[in-house]
């Protein structure tokens, strides 16, 4: 059958695609405006809405204690920064701990998995009062009595749990067959641990922890409550003073404004690697 | 005395005996091909040769030193004896050249400028010296093969095992890796092979064994094994393998 319309020169697998796509995105934009509407009309017909409105989205509010949160903010990202290198470093060696065969770093090997077991087992918050309490408790003189040195701690030893345990997903990952093939060419075990299982270990988990730092970078605020005034506090802080709670969707917007372009960035990384592996 | 001597060497996994006392002897320059069909113990017999599993009983002489007493640093019998394997397992992070220069700085302790030189003549020697910077993705699978192969010579091994290493390739890309092959018997390098190829066998080997359930059923010259096979187990397999 000849077809004399716009549609010539395509396929009839081409203009069947062309109509489902025309289709799907007619279906799609309708879903969307209806619930757009029904969030946009009922949720004003709410009984409370106005009182709502008025203590969480207040602009003025938020135009005002914005600035001073974004500065609360840079004690997050200090806290997160020297966090963060220590995480990698002491979750690299306490999976290696995990995984060494040597009989007389056998104590090694339980530390390790008694360190797993203990802090992936307790609540951070659990852990940041616990360490960021107990320590200072002990009396001892400035600075070691910082809230910040015992809750970065605390963060440190829960976050290095999980990411100890992706690092051994990711040791498994790489193939026996890599070991056989280093070992065949006389290779000691530490170095085919060293020069060719890690660095493909590690390649392979990038974006597993990336996760887990933008984990981390949230878990930064739960300090505030052994005594830094890092955003979270201070938004505490603008909500007593204003009795308005529009500084915490402030500070919400703040978070986000990080969170989610390493989101964005974490899911590339994966898709990434999935094409590579395929 | 000959190059490698095999006397009685069993090894099992579990309650399956994967090699049932085999004695094989390889001397000096000498092109040994092992045949049979897989799951006779082809595979096992080599990564048991360079100590990549331990044995159970027997022994394994390489120039009459016993490599499989207990508690031997297998480190420097593996240095001596190159490996090759039928999926390349070359290492993905690293350039063909960093591949073939690891082993020599690591376990021979040289700096990368002084292994060098050796290692680009290796890779010029096989056709190899225009992909020295590729990762091995960037290879198709002959030159990874040959890649993996030069790698283990940049060891100057003694000895070479080659486990059925065209098994994976593209039947067209077989031939450039056996011509490496036919390369090194040139030079007199001793080689054991386990290998499907049986048209290579009969043309290049110095001795075929032809392996089944871990023992070697019947060794001899190709002439001998392929023209005129003593065993049953021997003509039945070779009239399907050279169907």
């Amino acid at each position: 059958m000849k077809d004399g319309n716009a549609a010539a020169g395509l396929t009839r697998r081409q203009r069947y695609e062309a109509a489902q796509r025309k289709r799907s995105i007619l279906i799609a934009a309708a879903s969307t405006l209806l619930v757009g509407l029904a969030i946009f009309i009922l949720v004003p017909l709410t009984p409370g809405w106005d009182r709502v409105k008025r203590s969480f989205f207040d602009i003025d509010t938020l135009v005002e204690t914005f600035p001073r949160l974004l500065d609360a903010f840079t004690i997050n990202v200090m806290i997160f920064l020297w966090s963060a290198p220590a995480i990698a470093i002491l979750g690299l060696l306490i999976a290696l701990a995990r995984d060494t065969r040597s009989p007389a770093l056998f104590p090694l090997r339980i530390f390790g998995a008694a360190f797993t077991d203990v802090f992936r087992g307790i609540p951070v918050i659990l852990t940041v009062y616990l360490i960021g309490f107990g320590i200072p408790g002990l009396g001892l003189p400035r600075p070691w009595n910082s809230p910040y040195i015992w809750g970065s701690l605390a963060l440190i030893l829960t976050y290095s749990a999980y990411v100890a345990e992706i690092f051994r997903s990711g040791i498994d990952s790489v193939h026996h067959s890599q070991r056989s093939a280093a070992l065949s060419l006389g290779l000691t075990e530490r170095q085919v641990t060293r020069y060719v299982v890690l660095p493909q270990a590690i390649r392979n988990v990038v974006p597993a922890q990336m996760n887990m730092l933008i984990a981390l970078q949230k878990d930064v605020s739960l300090l505030s409550f052994i005594g830094p005034v890092e955003i979270f506090r201070q938004a505490g802080v603008f909500k007593s003073l204003l009795a308005n709670f529009t500084p915490y969707v402030g500070a919400a917007i703040i978070f986000l404004m990080v969170t989610i372009p390493a989101t964005r960035y974490a899911d590339y990384l994966m898709a990434k690697q999935r094409q590579e592996r395929r | 005395m000959a190059k490698l001597e095999l006397r009685g060497v069993v090894k099992r996994f579990g309650t399956a005996t994967v090699c049932d006392g085999i004695d094989l002897d390889v001397e000096e320059g000498q092109m040994v091909c092992l045949i049979g069909a897989s799951g006779g113990g082809k595979s096992t017999l080599l990564r048991c040769i360079n100590l990549l599993e331990p044995i159970e009983d027997g022994a394994i002489y390489l120039e009459g030193a016993d490599i499989t007493v207990p508690g031997l640093d297998p480190q420097i019998v593996r240095s001596r004896i190159g490996m090759v394997f039928q999926s390349y397992n070359l290492f993905p992070h690293m350039t063909a050249l960093e591949n073939a220069m690891l082993a020599p700085r690591l376990v021979r302790n040289r700096t990368r400028e002084d292994v060098r030189p050796d290692i680009e003549t290796l890779f010029t020697r096989f056709g190899l010296a225009d992909r020295m910077n590729n990762y091995p993705d960037q290879l198709s699978g002959g030159q990874q093969q040959r890649v993996a192969i030069v790698r283990a010579l940049a060891m100057r091994p003694e000895l070479m095992l080659f486990d059925e290493i065209t098994s994976a390739l593209d039947p067209q890309l077989v031939g450039e890796v056996l011509d490496v092959l036919l390369q090194l018997k040139h030079e007199g390098m001793t080689m054991i092979l386990a290998t499907h190829e049986m048209e290579f066998a009969r043309q290049a080997a110095d001795k075929v064994c032809f392996l089944k359930d871990g023992r070697i059923i019947e060794e001899g010259p190709p002439s001998a094994i392929f023209v005129a096979p003593h065993h049953q187990a021997t003509q039945d397999f070779l009239a399907r393998a050279l169907k």
